[in-house]
């Protein structure tokens, strides 16, 4: 690791004024994907500023039909939260299968969504659900917030504070694990909204991050059954190819898994 | 056996530091005064170096030396070498690329040292690192085995024209020739052997310390084999002599053969030590690991098996393309020759059997010896043709297997094996009753109407462990002996120390050395203490790898202990005032037979070394060394069955069941057996379902870490059914055949004739993925 | 530098560090706590495994920084006196380690999956709670048995307290 000064920051606007008045910073939440990069030395931020301790980051509201999730909330409490478990049980589920044991007590919702690994749970569920982003300055719609591999809407300095989850009638999450990195080697999560849209998104399959399923979402749309994605087709074009899965097989399991998670949503 | 005596379940001795974390691995060790190594790595494939400037690094703080390969070859330490001379079919000798230990001109595979920074703490030489320019001119690499050989392949060493390392062969071709003309039914197969890295999982790490006024080193050093490291830096780098050279190998984090090389940053570090004047330490990361580890098995071979009319075999011909990586590693000549060709007759009775075996030089890591060495390979191969030659043929593959058994011991193959005890249809018995094997189709029908795809899949290997006999080892080409030594040292209080140089870094000597002790002199195991891992406190010995540390290791210490138990009978017989026949060893007493007249082990120690009432002409003291020299290999065999479910949907496999019966011969302590076994499957399993360090076409590494190489995680693999049918080897007065690469060899090929059966398709290389087995079932 | 406040293993301690140290480079280091080990580069390993506030967590995927005010709990550290805390007793009773290296960082997610699964573990569960930490000599089967073990002995002893 190289050279870099540590702060602690014990409010959101202590975080971002540290932010501003350093050269290169970052925003340190649970440091699962930041540190094990910066040890690689692949990045050197003059300062980490660590949210951790910031209470006004942590914790889970269901109020009426939306549920939220502050930021800086560890894997571990999302997972066991009784409103999350409740109210969205995908997104506990999903949380289960996110990481190993240790990375899940570290790991947060804010810093999964602030990296957008292309290959990453949570971007799924925020695109699936039809989540909203909430920042220090503003409020940003999923579809909006990710654009692209490790890219999103944050501009410098912006900090995310929360997220908020419309409450689906339902949703489910499966994922096939890569076999080595034990991310998502193709990982799918439908939802159906209680106005009875279906929205379908899949992660860890395109080489443009994650993505809506349209063809699926309108398979679903018709019957909301296993069987009704049997006929679906899923395109390679696009899709990611390394040692672990070729773009067919992704294509493959962006079908199986949907269907399994339709399964899971009951 | 008595409680802790031979064949009891004895919990370990070293366990308590381990569990409490006080386990004193090298890395744990902080010398005064010690500056930290970080190594400058080529992150090309094959490239000239033109310039190394380190101006800038050396100014910066905390810097001690930058250090480069020019000046380590400037200062005469020694070329790397292979220790296993083999010569080609053409009679000329293997053909050596010639390796520095850090690469003054050329480097030929990504990771290889071209220099060294010595700094005041690891951060600061990595940062250090950084700033050392090196000038690269790039050169075309190649990776693949096939490409290499090919006219117009990059080049890596001038002394090996063609990339070509060696072109072996072994068995009668003739012979075999005429069993194929006469062969009812020919059953061929294509297999490729994939690349393994070893990880184990404490990183490799040395420790040099120089002292200037005794011009003597000590070396603390990540070794199976301390002895062995000392002789070669001694005999052959140019380190020291090996009375001014101590050798020390504390608690080792695992080995699985990688650890018994010597490395080029071992060699460094001794040598920066003294150019510095200050203890140097290096740590490998896991990257380094993967880059610079030897890496195991990588053959790609084409085979042949004839059969005549009644499913009998006639004979085997083998074709194998070894890729031995840029340089040739310590042992590596050996592993796909005399470790690999002279176990092609397996579990059966061949008559006739060829193999050409042609070693080949690639830019990527050196390969060389890894769990099984050799031995997996041909058991892959052997069991991959048995099952293809079962369906090809429409027997069942357990049947075929069992009407060609060797079932007349002693054995000799036709490929210098002599198997000398074994009884492989008890091992084939016991496991398919293990699973069930009979029941197995109607599991299978249940399954299918599941909608599940069940396989089962068969493997009957045997190894040549307990390596081995110098004499034999030496006219085929070996450098060294393969004996053991020990020392047995009783103390004037009684207590007894056992020297050994053998290693323990995972098997458990210091509990199962012991119990050979209390079997044969009834002390309590505490009272025993076993020293190893240090070349001031032990003669010499050759280490440990090979399953070779009970099998030889401990009958030398048996030998020891037979003339220690002599000399103190005499003893006992003197001050008992009895016929020394009469004596007996008994719950650490040695009495008078059939009377009650007895004097305590402590009490004979005692006047061992007060001398006061010694027979006539006795030397004072008890302690006595031996060394020795096994008169063949050992052969444990044995029988592996999984049961496994394919999801169609996703090509992942999940196992149903997994047994083992293993032939080990004498057990010391079977819950130490039961763990190398499951570890040993492991890694198998590994091998066959996750496992491969990949290159691109231009020597680039593609698995370079965790997150891209797939190490078997718990969830990955199941619990296992263990049973032994023993045969006792006769060949070793214990009876011991050994144990620890037993998994590793014989579960790979359970598992791919499992998949294979399961998805009704034969052709599946390893490690077979999910996207592998999925498109193998989608494939047209 | 900063200095960084911690209680390691039931000890108030203060290190002054560079703030790029990792915490387990602060205990090894620094407080010669070398039972915490480190296995590979990419948080994967588990090697290194430690309790920070009763939580298990990977020390060399933390700034010592962040661990600044926290209590951490080691391998040296849970054993009382000679009374070994019921997980070791279980990996030696159980054979569940060979080499040991990976062995501290088992035995600490071990407890922590215990604390949170109490008597509902099974071996399929303790496979999949495994999954942050590798272990290359055993193939997991005499850990898994440990584990197993262990869930009862813990049980035991907590219900004795």
């Amino acid at each position: 690791m190289y050279q870099t000064t540590y702060h602690r920051a014990s409010s959101v606007d202590e975080a971002v004024s540290l932010f501003g008045k350093s050269s290169e910073a970052k925003f340190l939440a649970g440091g699962q994907t930041l540190l094990p990069v910066m040890k690689q030395r692949l990045a050197s931020p003059s300062d980490v500023i660590d949210l951790g301790k910031i209470k006004e980051l942590q914790g889970v509201e269901l109020s009426g039909d939306t549920l939220t999730i502050k930021a800086a909330t560890t894997y571990y409490d999302i997972m066991t939260n009784a409103d999350v478990k409740k109210a969205i049980p995908a997104i506990a589920h999903l949380t289960s299968v996110l990481g190993d044991p240790a990375v899940r007590y570290r790991g947060t919702i804010g810093g999964s969504i602030a990296n957008n690994d292309p290959a990453a749970d949570f971007p799924a569920a925020l695109l699936a659900l039809g989540a909203t982003v909430k920042t220090n300055k503003r409020s940003i719609a999923a579809e909006d917030f990710f654009q692209g591999l490790f890219t999103t809407a944050l501009e410098d300095g912006e900090l995310i504070t929360a997220v908020s989850f419309p409450v689906p009638a339902k949703a489910g999450y499966e994922k096939m694990r890569h076999p080595a990195s034990r991310f998502a080697l193709t990982g799918v999560f439908v939802a159906q909204t209680k106005s009875g849209e279906v929205r379908v998104a899949a992660t860890g399959a395109s080489q443009s991050g994650v993505m809506r399923v349209p063809v699926i979402e309108a398979a679903l749309k018709a019957n909301w059954s296993p069987a009704a994605v049997d006929g679906v087709s899923i395109s390679a074009n696009g899709l990611l190819a390394d040692i672990h899965g070729t773009a067919e097989y992704r294509a493959n399991l962006i079908k199986v898994m949907a269907q399994r998670a339709v399964s899971a949503a009951g | 056996m008595g409680v802790e005596g031979i064949g009891a379940r004895v919990v370990r001795k070293e366990d308590k530091r381990f569990i409490t974390g006080k386990g004193r691995y090298v890395d744990d060790i902080k010398l005064t005064g010690m500056t930290y190594a970080h190594f400058i790595r080529s992150p090309h494939a094959h490239a000239k170096v033109r310039k190394i400037d380190s101006s800038a690094a050396l100014k910066m703080p905390g810097v001690v030396a930058v250090l480069t390969g020019q000046q380590i070859v400037d200062d005469k330490v020694g070329n790397l070498i292979c220790g296993w001379a083999i010569t080609s079919k053409d009679g000329s000798p293997m053909k050596m690329g010639a390796w520095p230990a850090m690469a003054p001109e050329t480097v030929r595979f990504v990771g290889q040292a071209v220099a060294v920074v010595i700094a005041e703490s690891k951060n600061l030489a990595r940062d250090a690192a950084e700033a050392v320019v090196v000038d690269y001119e790039e050169l075309p690499a190649v990776a693949d085995v096939h490409a290499a050989i090919k006219s117009g392949a990059p080049q890596l060493h001038p002394e090996a024209p063609g990339n070509q390392v060696y072109d072996w062969v072994i068995g009668d071709e003739g012979a075999v020739n005429a069993a194929f003309a006469k062969a009812a039914n020919v059953v061929k197969l294509d297999v490729t052997n994939n690349r393994l890295a070893p990880n184990a999982m404490e990183p490799r790490a040395a420790i040099a310390d120089y002292d200037a006024a005794e011009e003597h080193f000590t070396l603390y050093t990540t070794s199976q084999n301390p002895h062995v490291a000392r002789l070669v830096l001694s005999a052959f780098y140019n380190i020291a002599p090996e009375h001014k050279l101590r050798v020390i190998a504390p608690d080792v984090g695992g080995g699985f053969g990688s650890k018994i090389f010597i490395y080029p940053e071992e060699m460094v570090a001794l040598w920066a030590s003294k150019k510095v004047g200050r203890p140097v330490k290096w740590t490998g990361d896991r990257t380094e690991a993967f880059l610079t580890d030897a890496h195991g098995r990588d053959h790609v071979t084409h085979a042949e098996m004839a059969f005549d009319a009644n499913n009998k075999i006639t004979g085997f011909k083998v074709k194998t393309y070894a890729n031995f990586g840029a340089y040739m590693s310590l042992f590596s000549s050996s592993v796909p020759t005399y470790l690999y060709a002279t176990l092609l007759s397996g579990q059966y009775n061949i008559p006739a059997i060829h193999a050409e075996v042609i070693g080949v030089y690639t830019n990527t890591t050196p390969v060389d010896a890894y769990r099984g060495a050799g031995r997996p390979e041909a058991s892959y191969l052997i069991e991959r043709l048995m099952e293809t030659a079962a369906r090809q043929l429409k027997v069942d593959p357990a049947e075929l297997r069992r009407s060609n058994f060797i079932t007349q011991f002693p054995h000799q193959t036709p490929v210098i094996m002599a198997y000398d005890t074994g009884d492989f249809n008890a091992s084939l018995d016991a496991a398919m009753k293990a699973i069930d094997y009979a029941g197995f189709p109607a599991r299978k029908a249940k399954a299918k109407a599941d909608g599940k795809l069940r396989g089962i899949g068969v493997s009957c290997y045997i190894e040549a462990c307990g390596i081995a006999p110098s004499k034999a080892v030496g006219s085929l080409g070996a450098g060294v002996g393969l004996w053991e030594s020990a020392e047995v040292r009783v103390n004037p209080v009684g207590t007894i120390e056992i020297l050994t140089g053998s290693h323990s870094h995972g098997q458990g000597h210091e509990t199962t050395f012991c119990q050979l002790v209390a079997e044969r002199l009834g002390v309590p195991i505490s009272q025993v203490s076993i020293v190893h891992g240090d070349t001031d406190k032990v003669q010499f010995g050759m280490g440990t790898y090979g399953s070779r540390s009970a099998a030889v290791g401990l009958t030398a210490i048996l030998k020891a202990m037979e003339k220690m138990e002599s000399k103190a009978k005499k003893i006992a017989a003197h001050a008992l005032e009895a016929s020394e026949a009469d004596i007996v060893i008994e719950n650490g007493e040695f009495k008078v037979t059939g009377t009650d007249k007895a004097i305590a082990l402590p009490m004979v120690a005692l006047a061992a070394y007060t001398a006061h009432n010694l027979p006539d002409g006795m030397e004072p003291g008890l302690k006595e060394s031996a060394f020795y020299d096994p008169t063949n290999f050992t052969f444990p065999a044995g029988t592996y069955i999984c049961e496994l479910e394919v999801d169609s949907g996703t090509g992942k496999t999940s196992f149903v069941n997994f047994v083992a019966a293993d032939d080990f011969g004498r057990l010391i302590n079977p819950m130490i057996v039961e763990g190398q076994v499951h570890g040993g499957l492991v890694q198998g399993i590994g091998q066959a379902l996750l496992e491969h360090a990949i290159y691109d076409a231009n020597g680039q590494p593609v698995t370079a870490s965790f997150m891209d190489y797939a190490m078997p995680r718990a969830d990955d693999v199941p619990s296992f059914n263990l049973s032994h049918t023993t045969t006792l080897c006769p060949g070793n007065p214990l009876g011991i055949k050994g144990c620890g690469e037993a998994g590793a060899i014989g579960a790979s090929a359970a598992v791919i004739n499992a998949i294979t059966d399961a998805i009704g398709k034969n052709n599946l290389e390893m490690p077979a993925t999910p996207d592998r087995v999925w498109r193998t079932i989608h494939a047209a | 530098m900063s200095t960084v406040k911690l209680t390691v293993n039931g000890k108030a301690v203060a290190v002054d560090v560079e703030d790029r140290t990792l915490l387990v480079q602060l205990l090894r280091d620094h407080l010669n706590l070398t039972g915490t080990h480190v296995g590979c580069d990419t948080s994967q390993c588990g090697a290194c495994v430690v309790h920070m506030d009763g939580k298990a967590v990977k020390s060399c995927t933390m700034l010592a920084g962040q661990a600044d005010g926290s209590t951490i709990t080691t391998i040296e550290g849970i054993a009382k006196g000679d009374e070994l805390h019921p997980m070791q007793a279980a990996f030696r009773d159980n054979h569940g380690l060979q080499c040991g290296y990976c062995t501290p960082g088992m035995i600490m997610s071990a407890i922590d999956i215990v604390h949170r699964h109490g008597g509902q573990l099974d071996e399929a569960t303790v496979r999949s709670e495994l999954e942050g930490n590798i272990c290359r000599c055993t193939g997991y089967h005499n850990i898994v048995k440990a584990v197993l073990d262990a869930a009862g002995r813990m049980k035991v002893s907590q219900a004795a307290e």
